[in-house]
């Protein structure tokens, strides 16, 4: 027998050996590499998020403090102006920060925590759960869910946890929907055979074997998922049916100032008022969209042509 | 092809070609200063493990690379023009035009939209070689000239009509259809059974003989490359270890690396006699959903030894490893494992039940979670069937590390950072972490190069002697069966055809089936297939 077999141990084998890094390293890395997009994209989101946080020290005045003039111009003592019953509309914008997003991140949390385990469950139960959850899903999808949205609140009426509970239940179909067909693709895997031959329970197939093997495509969806709630939010309180005042809200911001638009002829920040809570949702959602892109080209495998 | 043209031209010459690919934001050296000479009518046979650069040497003999890698050295001439320095542009001329390439998956190659005669002539179309009607007809000479069933007609199918050593002649054919004056075979027989590769084999050496077409076969499987190649030329690491003629390859290789591949196949098991047997499969009928594929089984498994399945895919093999595992519930029949009948449904079985009856599995890669570490993957049965957490736990896997020859380096390790044998290496290490009695071993070698099936099949005739476990190894190749087996059983369409020890089922008269499939198994003998054909159309 040759040289080569005596010599032969697995453990010379060479297997694609990465480099270790730790995650701090790892993210510093991918931050370096990132494109302006996404560089863009987390700074608008980190701003949001500390001026959501920090709204009451920020904002000058109080969230439903009233003023004796209503509609006043932009100024230096209110930044930009105030509304139809004398409140200042830059203290609003801050604090529409904290609510808007606020429910908006819980509500799409719940709808990923509902969709996302049934969806799980529909995936390794094959028969009945998935034919169950499935056709239910089905049902709910057929109506359009704004027009959905709209008759469920006015029929439990517009609360705050109305509003989270039942976005997230409509949302939540969605998420099943990906959830469940990226899984498919998991579940066939020999290893999660091997955990169902080891006797492991489905909440441990679940969450062990299952979900880190999805994650990438359901954190891009989240990202997407978060922009839609947003603006779903955002279009009931325009028709009045979300967030109720006094409390902020870009939402109603918009609606509550919309008949200034047609002042821009006279004076043209008068008309650009309304616009401002809208530019605050259109700049976060492209901010989202820039981050959500380059992570799903992170995640895809993809090898940029050299 | 021009008349100028004659047998024993050069047609292809690559001097000192270097390729580097890209990974982990490095090149990487792939092909490190690779000559290659082929002349007109020539088949040279590129052999070696996986990651020697056989597939990328194939290709870059057509002037192309793959996305991810760049040739930085070396000229490559075809028919005197310098590949290397041409645009994509340019190559396109000559690519399905005078140099074709035949892939390894024809499943995955063709569109399933066209018909197969559409896609087997299109190139010799689009070039304007011939007009249609002609190219047709010729398609149909192709398909006569390889063996495929009604050549007038097949080429009317869809890809997925015909079988998969159907769909890897056609891909021959289309190769064939403009007549080019070189062809790149890569692997085009790996994922067939070995009787479909005999067929496949026999006509692809024959129109490639009758046209007189220079090619390069890529291989792995030596005794397959005896039969197809006038020259070999092994490759390892990118680097070339020889080349010779075929004939005097085979009877004397100069490089210690070309004799280990050669030696590989001499591993032999004594065999061994046992009586008590630990698991026996009694009239069992299975079935999924309404099509029936298991009909009356019996399978003896003595204690302390292995039993090899073998068969071509569709024989029912891994249904009997399903059935067995619980997986799929029989429906007529019983399983009894040492004594005692067991539940059919898994879920009825005991934990003690699972634990005995362990699996390992073909595909390492997908028998393992791509997100969980080495000392994961080992550590879950120790906990989930022994209740071993902690330190307890970790002390436990390196042993079973050590014991699989590898060590606690690997622990923080994930599945893609090992190399195909490592991994294998892992699932068994993960199988024995539940100490079991009993391990079904389905097609564990199957997927790996020679040289560390070898290793493989060394570790598992260790830990048999070592822990006396008792195995049911599940194959279709002939050689691991005679490294490893004591006891035969020969499947075939759902029914057990043959079953006996080593020697018997080896030694003539045999039944019709495993006549077939053994005279199937390629030998190192550069005349076998010729024999063999000789033979069968006696």
């Amino acid at each position: 027998m040759s040289e080569d077999i005596q010599t032969y141990s697995a453990t010379a084998e060479s297997g694609n050996v990465h480099e270790r890094r730790s995650r701090w390293a790892k993210i510093k890395l991918a931050a370096r590499k990132s494109p302006y997009t996404a560089r863009f994209g987390i700074t608008v989101i980190l701003t949001y998020v500390l001026v959501a946080l920090l709204a009451p020290l920020l904002a000058p005045y109080g969230e439903a403090q009233v003023f004796p003039a209503p509609y006043e111009p932009w100024s230096s003592t209110h930044f930009f102006g105030t509304d139809q019953i004398g409140r200042d509309i830059f203290s609003r914008m801050i604090y529409g920060a904290r609510n808007t997003v606020g429910i908006a991140v819980a509500t799409t949390l719940l709808s990923f925590l509902i969709g996302g385990s049934l969806g799980l469950a529909a995936a390794i139960d094959r028969r009945w759960i998935d034919q169950i959850f499935s056709r239910s899903v089905d049902v709910l999808m057929a109506i359009p869910s704004l027009i959905f949205a709209l008759v469920l609140l006015s029929i439990f009426g517009s609360t705050v946890l109305n509003l989270i509970i039942i976005i997230a239940v409509l949302d939540a179909t969605r998420v099943f929907r990906l959830t469940r067909s990226v899984a498919v693709n998991v579940v066939v895997m020999d290893y999660v055979e091997a955990a169902k031959l080891r006797g492991e329970g489905l909440g441990w197939v679940m969450r062990r074997e299952i979900l880190p093997n999805i994650l990438p495509p359901l954190i891009a969806e989240f990202g997407l998922r978060f922009c839609f709630v947003f603006l779903t939010i955002a279009a009931l309180s325009f028709l009045g049916v979300g967030i109720q005042p006094p409390t902020a809200d870009w939402g109603s911001m918009v609606r509550e100032n919309a008949n200034l638009l047609q002042f821009a002829q006279y004076d043209l920040r008068a008309g650009l008022t309304p616009l401002l809570p809208a530019a605050a949702i259109a700049l976060l959602t492209v901010a989202v969209n820039f981050v959500v892109d380059w992570f799903l080209h992170k995640t895809s495998g993809l090898r940029d042509e050299q | 092809m021009s008349n100028k043209a004659q047998k024993g031209d050069v047609l292809l010459d690559i001097k000192g070609l270097e390729i580097e690919g890209f990974s982990d934001e490095k090149w990487h050296e792939i092909i490190k200063g690779v000559d290659l000479t082929l002349r007109r009518g020539e088949v040279m046979g590129l052999i070696g493990e996986s990651g020697a650069g056989k597939s990328t040497l194939g290709l870059a003999a057509m002037g192309y690379t793959q996305p991810g890698c760049r040739i930085t050295g070396g000229s490559i001439s075809f028919d005197g023009i310098d590949l290397a320095q041409m645009s994509d542009e340019q190559m396109r001329g000559y690519w399905g035009n005078r140099m074709t390439y035949v892939a390894q998956s024809a499943a995955a190659s063709f569109n399933p939209a066209h018909r197969l005669i559409e896609q087997t002539t299109s190139s010799t179309i689009r070039f304007g070689i011939k007009e249609k009607a002609e190219a047709h007809k010729d398609a149909h000479v192709l398909y006569a000239a390889l063996n495929l069933p009604d050549p007038t007609n097949i080429g009317d199918r869809y890809p997925h009509q015909v079988s998969g050593g159907q769909l890897q002649r056609v891909m021959t054919a289309m190769a064939m259809s403009p007549r080019p004056d070189l062809i790149i075979f890569d692997e085009p027989t790996t994922a067939l059974d070995v009787t479909t590769q005999v067929e496949v084999l026999s006509s692809m050496r024959a129109i490639v003989e009758e046209f007189n077409t220079a090619a390069i076969y890529i291989t792995h499987d030596l005794a397959v490359v005896a039969q197809m190649a006038d020259v070999i030329k092994v490759l390892r690491y990118g680097e070339e270890v020889e080349e010779a003629a075929t004939r005097q390859m085979l009877k004397s290789p100069k490089q210690d690396y070309t004799k280990s591949l050669w030696s590989v196949r001499a591993l032999q098991k004594e065999e061994h006699t046992a009586t008590d047997s630990i698991m026996s499969l009694r009239g069992i009928d299975a079935a999924y959903g309404t099509a029936k594929v298991l009909f009356d089984v019996d399978i003896d498994v003595p204690k302390g030894s292995t039993v090899a399945v073998v068969g071509e895919s569709g024989s029912g093999k891994s249904t009997t490893a399903r059935v067995i595992t619980g997986l799929l519930p029989q429906s007529a029949g019983s399983v009894v494992f040492d004594g005692d009948a067991l539940p059919e449904r898994l879920a009825d079985r005991t934990k003690e039940q699972k634990r005995r009856i362990q699996m390992i599995y073909q595909m390492a890669d997908t028998a393992m979670n791509p997100r969980q570490t080495v000392r994961d993957i080992i550590g879950r049965p120790l906990e989930f069937y022994l209740g071993v957490r902690g330190k307890a736990n970790t002390e436990r896997v390196i042993e079973l590390l050590e014991m699989i020859e590898l060590n606690a380096d690997f622990l923080e390790r994930l599945p893609a950072e090992l190399s195909g044998g490592q991994k294998q290496r892992i699932c068994i290490a993960r199988a024995l972490a539940a100490n079991p009695e009993f391990i079904i071993c389905d097609e564990v070698t199957s997927a790996l190069d020679q040289i560390v099936q070898e290793g493989i099949l060394k570790l598992l005739l260790r830990l048999q002697s070592e822990l006396g476990l008792t195995y049911m190894f599940i194959t279709h190749d002939i050689s691991t069966v005679k490294a490893i087996a004591d006891q035969v059983v020969v499947m075939n369409e759902g029914r057990v055809v043959e079953q006996g020890s080593k020697t018997e089922v080896f030694q003539p008269p045999h039944p019709a089936y495993t006549e077939l499939l053994l005279s199937s198994v390629p030998e190192m003998d550069p005349d076998w297939l010729t024999n063999l054909n000789a033979a069968r159309n006696r």
